[in-house]
């Protein structure tokens, strides 16, 4: 027969710890002087780093609703998503690649306005839900080639630029399409601080020309492994331009407009000897500093991972290549 | 309290040991569970670039370590401290080394012909191959005894570590993206430590001039 249970102790509503208490108790343990064990043996990048508390919530992401497009999607491994959202280059938010983890979470990012006008007939607002609801989604799982020479392969969700560019109907004036990052100073402590940003100028800015931004490999993604976005990886929409290096995927964009001369780029303007406004993936043309002949790919593994990978022209997308015919890609680099 | 600061301290031989013990077990100890992280994938994304990162950094911040110790034990009255300088000297060699070996074993694996391209054709690489070169040889010459066999000739070598500082620097500014970066904070610590030897510094280029005329 079971024994009627018995609480050894009688506690009554009073003993109850208080929900903002409980919900805050990570703060008041910090503020007491506790550190987590698990802190000390967090995955941090740093060494240096062994000490810092950081138990932020991660990032959760809404379930998407998409389509899958084998065709365009490459079956090569893919980079987990603990790589893909804690390692980006997002200057906005710091220099160092933990930075955008670290800083994108005081991102707003709903609500949000991606306006598209310049030389259109037909100017286009999308807000936060627009984003998610207005095209059919589909996963394009993509190779992301980074100028610095390392690589990952991430499944997107989005849609491809060529269809939000069409409901805007470019003028026949339109040649190039120019994108913009958000500025705002308030959540993004680059953009606060010309040292936190590595002195670049802000709003970031990037461009294509229009033949390319309607190729049907361009696509604006709002997700990344069946979710939406998380910050640090360009909430809530950003561009992603396979076969050019990553600088040119602009994050967190919010407004794209068609001109009919090549746009101002960001890194461009920066170091023009060493960023062009094509930046199409080409392992002939080395960056000034390194080669670009090969690339570590950002896989699963340690240190003995064997993953130094030769680099494909264009990023391995060969069907853009007829975009440069009769072009010198070695001066238009 | 005040006594205590003026009158010099001097170390026992045991706690000297025992200090000694210290750093070895620390910065030996920390650059072996480093690797041990790196190679249980527990270093984020990139354990190679984050390996790449730790080695330089601190084989930079012990430099600046190292450049500290004459000027603190000149100005504190425990002029021992000295006799670790030597030591800490040494692991910036070891850091310098392994940061070159996770470059040649990790980042580039063994590609010996694109070592061989890197080395050629960029120059942050060179810069940072000349700091290493000279940290060499003030390693094999850091020995007491060839110490006193070389005279004043060992202190003339040794004056390369300014040179090694300004050099481990540029390799290190001319790695980043960006002018504006993190590169700057450690220029302005050089510079700090450079200072206090503005006049030994002038001496010892006046010095080399004078022997060429």
């Amino acid at each position: 027969m079971p024994k009627p249970f018995k609480p050894s102790v009688r506690l009554t509503d009073n003993d109850v710890t208080d929900e903002d208490v409980y919900k805050d108790r990570r703060r008041l343990l910090k503020s007491m002087g506790f550190v987590g064990a698990s802190a000390l043996l967090a995955n941090k990048a740093h060494g240096i780093g062994w000490f810092d508390d950081d138990e932020k919530e991660p990032f959760k992401g809404k379930p998407l609703e998409f389509s899958t497009n084998s065709e365009y999607s490459t079956e090569q491994a893919q980079t987990p998503y603990d790589k893909v959202t804690s390692y980006n280059n997002f200057y906005e938010f710091g220099t160092d690649k933990g930075d955008p983890a670290e800083y994108a979470d005081k991102l707003t990012y709903n609500p949000w306005q991606l306006k598209v006008d310049g030389l259109v007939e037909n100017p286009v607002t999308l807000n936060y839900d627009d984003l998610l609801n207005t095209y059919s989604l589909e996963e394009r799982i993509y190779r992301l080639r980074c100028v610095e020479a390392w690589s990952m392969v991430i499944p997107w969700t989005g849609f491809e630029l060529a269809k939000l560019l069409k409901q805007a109907k470019p003028l026949s004036g339109a040649k190039y399409v120019a994108f913009e990052t958000l500025y705002r100073p308030s959540e993004m402590r680059g953009q606060n601080s010309r040292f936190v940003g590595g002195g670049v100028e802000y709003p970031y800015v990037e461009g294509l020309r229009l033949d390319e931004a309607m190729h049907p490999l361009t696509l604006m993604s709002v997700g990344v492994y069946g979710n939406t976005l998380p910050p640090q990886n360009g909430a809530p929409i950003r561009l992603v331009v396979p076969w050019k290096y990553g600088f040119k995927s602009i994050k967190s964009v919010v407004r794209i407009a068609l001109t009919d001369k090549e746009p101002p780029t960001t890194w461009n303007r920066l170091a023009s000897n060493e960023y062009g406004f094509y930046a199409n993936v080409n392992p002939k043309v080395d960056h000034p500093r390194w080669s670009q002949a090969s690339e570590r790919r950002i896989a699963t593994g340690g240190l003995f991972a064997r993953n130094r990978i030769e680099t494909k022209m264009f990023n391995g997308y060969e069907e853009v290549a007829p975009l440069y015919k009769d072009m010198n890609l070695s001066r238009y680099y | 309290m005040r006594r205590l600061l003026s009158r010099p301290a001097r170390l026992t031989r045991a706690q000297i040991i025992t200090g000694k013990t210290l750093v070895h077990l620390i910065l030996s100890g920390l650059l072996a569970f480093q690797f041990f992280l790196g190679v249980t994938n527990q270093l984020g994304a990139d354990p190679v670039e984050a390996l790449i990162n730790f080695t330089g950094l601190n084989a930079i911040h012990l430099l600046f370590i190292t450049l500290l110790v004459s000027p603190a034990a000149r100005h504190l009255p425990c002029g021992d401290i000295m006799r670790y300088r030597r030591l800490l000297g040494l692991y910036v060699f070891a850091y310098a080394v392994s940061h070159l070996l996770v470059y040649i074993f990790f980042e580039l694996q063994r590609d010996w012909s694109l070592l061989a391209s890197e080395i050629i054709e960029r120059p942050y690489i060179i810069v940072g191959l000349c700091a290493l070169m000279i940290l060499t040889a003030l390693t094999v010459t850091s020995f007491e005894s060839l110490r006193k066999k070389m005279g004043r000739r060992w202190q003339s070598l040794h004056n390369l570590i300014y040179v090694c500082l300004v050099l481990v620097l540029l390799h290190f500014s001319w790695s980043q993206k960006t002018i504006i970066a993190e590169p700057l904070i450690y220029w302005a610590v050089a510079a700090i430590l450079l200072l206090p030897r503005k006049d030994k510094i002038k001496t010892w280029f006046g010095f080399s001039k004078r022997k060429r005329r």
